[in-house]
């Protein structure tokens, strides 16, 4: 159907393509191109387009699976429920919290990272493979390990640096600094790595010239490395906040949430998992998407990234 | 700027990274070879007092575990190949075709990498239901699927770029089919990229938890990652930590034989398609 409604509308848009004339080939090579990436599309419009309307549509009800006849509609009142209850708040404060230290400590750590990989000459490969270790263990099992290194009974932590018995998972602060413990220690490589290629893109002439003009080591990483790394560090960035804002594992496996560590997503997955209250919990839902909407406009528009051309694909 | 004594502190500096990187996985070894009836302790230490293979034998005989272990490959693997193939084609659209409709296929492919995949867990969870597909492999497929073509569609569209497709038509020119120089040109030089693709989409699904615990409730499709938090030990009255560690060692197997062996395509592919053109 879409497709077909393309191809229609094609030849207008021809001129725009540069070609003088719409070709045979040229039309060949606009259905071909249309057909081969309509599988892609409709996977991603059914999986992820069509659940998030049908959860704008629940959160306009009062529906609990428990009660599934019981259901009526309420129109707002659902979200005004999340948006008054403190729950929704705190959640919102502790997700935002693990965003902004870990993005922070990771670009600063992913910084030091890239610059080791991009000036060590002996051992180059181990560390780099070293550094993929944390980025391809398991989410699940990095909160496990942390978990138990710094539990009473069972870690070393309390051990090593004579803490006594301090219980780490007994307050809201301490839980949250083993949890971004773990996200960093599991996701830095991957920040790590995205500066280090913009890092090998900074040209060596102009490091050369700034350093011949009398540049000392830090103004040269100030004025010129660091600006030739603006894409790079968006894209970063970028990834790495929405990724880390949608924080599920670390919390639900080391703290199950107590002591005001649950997430924004955790509350997701609670209202409508656990407590099968479909109703606040898409409200849940779609609140979280607005966010995820509002922090990606903010940094595309407050940052003038026009990610496409990051990506060169314009 | 160089000379013997930095280049020896870059070292120095690798090495500490590589501390970073190993010591939690150390860690993680160690605990899983304590002895689960009396590691627990007022001051644990970091290395067990004595080493026993107890934990890994309780796993191995937990269905909870051997089952988990079978969906994860299973699930993982299927999802992968799956998205391979859809986003290749995607891909070779992307790298090599002028149509309408590539500029919004690439910015989708953005939102749904973006995208926040707790928003989905009640809708999916009802509508899985729904379809009669809810803790099924299927169920999991579907979406592992749908959030691993981003990451597939950009790194093997970055890897297709690349690729000098002229050196078909030389072929054709020198007098192979069309059916030759597409086996014999083009798909040994596409190769590395899909390959590449296919172990970041392996790692995605391997360690996906969400979905996992929202859209399954028993061994038939639940992954390891689910598995692991509903791990209680080998009774009730025991410890799971050790057991937990040991399955933790297991899983992580896959992993690290993967980036030994392939480090130089998952670093290729990871920033392929975010920083370069």
């Amino acid at each position: 159907m879409a497709v077909n409604q393309t191809q229609a509308t094609a030849p207008v848009q021809a001129p725009r393509t540069g070609k003088p004339v719409v070709s045979d080939r040229a039309r060949h090579e606009r259905r071909l191109g249309l057909m081969l990436s309509a599988p892609a599309f409709g996977v991603m419009v059914l999986v992820t387009a069509y659940p998030l309307l049908y959860a704008v549509l629940l959160s306009l009800y009062n529906y609990r699976l428990t009660d599934p006849n019981g259901r009526e509609f309420v129109g707002l009142s659902n979200y005004a429920t999340v948006l008054t209850d403190p729950v929704w708040w705190t959640d919102f404060s502790t997700t935002l919290a693990i965003t902004v230290v870990s993005v922070a400590v990771e670009l600063v750590l992913g910084f030091g990272f890239a610059f080791v990989m991009y000036r060590i000459l002996h051992g180059r490969g181990l560390v780099r493979t070293g550094i993929l270790l944390p980025y391809g263990i398991i989410t699940v099992v990095s909160a496990y390990i942390w978990r138990y290194a710094f539990q009473l009974d069972s870690g070393f932590i309390n051990q090593w640096f004579g803490l006594g018995d301090f219980n780490w998972f007994g307050e809201r602060w301490s839980s949250l600094f083993v949890i971004i413990l773990s996200e960093i220690w599991k996701t830095t490589p991957f920040i790590s790595l995205l500066l280090l290629a913009g890092l090998v893109q900074v040209p060596w002439d102009l490091q050369e010239a700034a350093s011949v003009d009398g540049a000392s080591a830090r103004q040269r990483l100030m004025r010129v490395t660091l600006p030739n790394m603006k894409a790079a560090i968006m894209v970063a960035l970028l990834f790495r906040t929405l990724d880390a804002w949608r924080i599920f594992d670390n919390p639900y496996i080391m703290t199950a949430g107590a002591n005001k560590t649950e997430t924004l997503s955790f509350l997701a997955y609670r209202q409508n998992v656990t407590l099968l209250n479909l109703g606040v919990g898409s409200a849940v839902s779609v609140l979280l998407f607005i966010t995820v909407v509002i922090i990606a406009f903010v940094f595309v528009r407050g940052f003038k990234t026009d990610l496409s051309q990051v990506r060169g694909d314009v | 700027m160089g000379g013997a004594k930095s280049s020896r502190w870059w070292t120095v500096w690798g090495l500490l990274i590589l501390v970073w990187a190993a010591f939690p996985m150390l860690w993680m070894v160690s605990l899983s070879f304590k002895d689960p009836n009396s590691f627990r302790s007022s001051t644990p230490s970091f290395l067990p007092e004595k080493w026993v293979w107890t934990n890994y034998d309780t796993v191995f005989s937990d269905s909870l575990f051997t089952s988990a272990l079978r969906n994860s490959v299973g699930i993982a693997v299927l999802a992968t190949g799956l998205s391979v193939i859809v986003a290749m084609f995607a891909a070779y659209a992307i790298a090599r075709l002028d149509f309408p409709g590539k500029k919004l296929l690439l910015s989708m492919a953005l939102a749904i990498a973006m995208f926040p995949q707790a928003a989905l867990v009640g809708p999916l969870f009802n509508l899985w239901r729904n379809l009669g597909i809810y803790d099924t492999w299927i169920g999991l497929i579907i979406p592992y699927l749908t959030f691993a073509l981003p990451l597939s569609i950009w790194t093997m569209s970055a890897f297709f770029r690349q690729i000098p497709w002229e050196m078909e038509q030389a072929a054709q020119v020198d007098g192979a089919t069309a059916w030759q120089a597409f086996r014999k040109v083009i798909v040994p030089l596409a190769a590395p990229g899909v390959f590449t693709t296919a172990i970041l989409t392996f790692f995605f699904c391997w360690n996906e938890f969400l979905l996992a615990i929202s859209l399954t409730s028993t061994d038939r499709a639940r992954t390891v990652p689910a598995a692991l938090s509903f791990f209680t030990g080998a009774s009730q009255f025991q410890s799971p930590i050790t057991a937990i560690m040991a399955a933790s060692v297991v899983v992580t197997i896959p992993i690290i034989i993967l980036v030994l062996a392939f480090q130089r395509r998952i670093v290729a592919g990871l920033t392929a398609g975010a920083v370069k053109g």
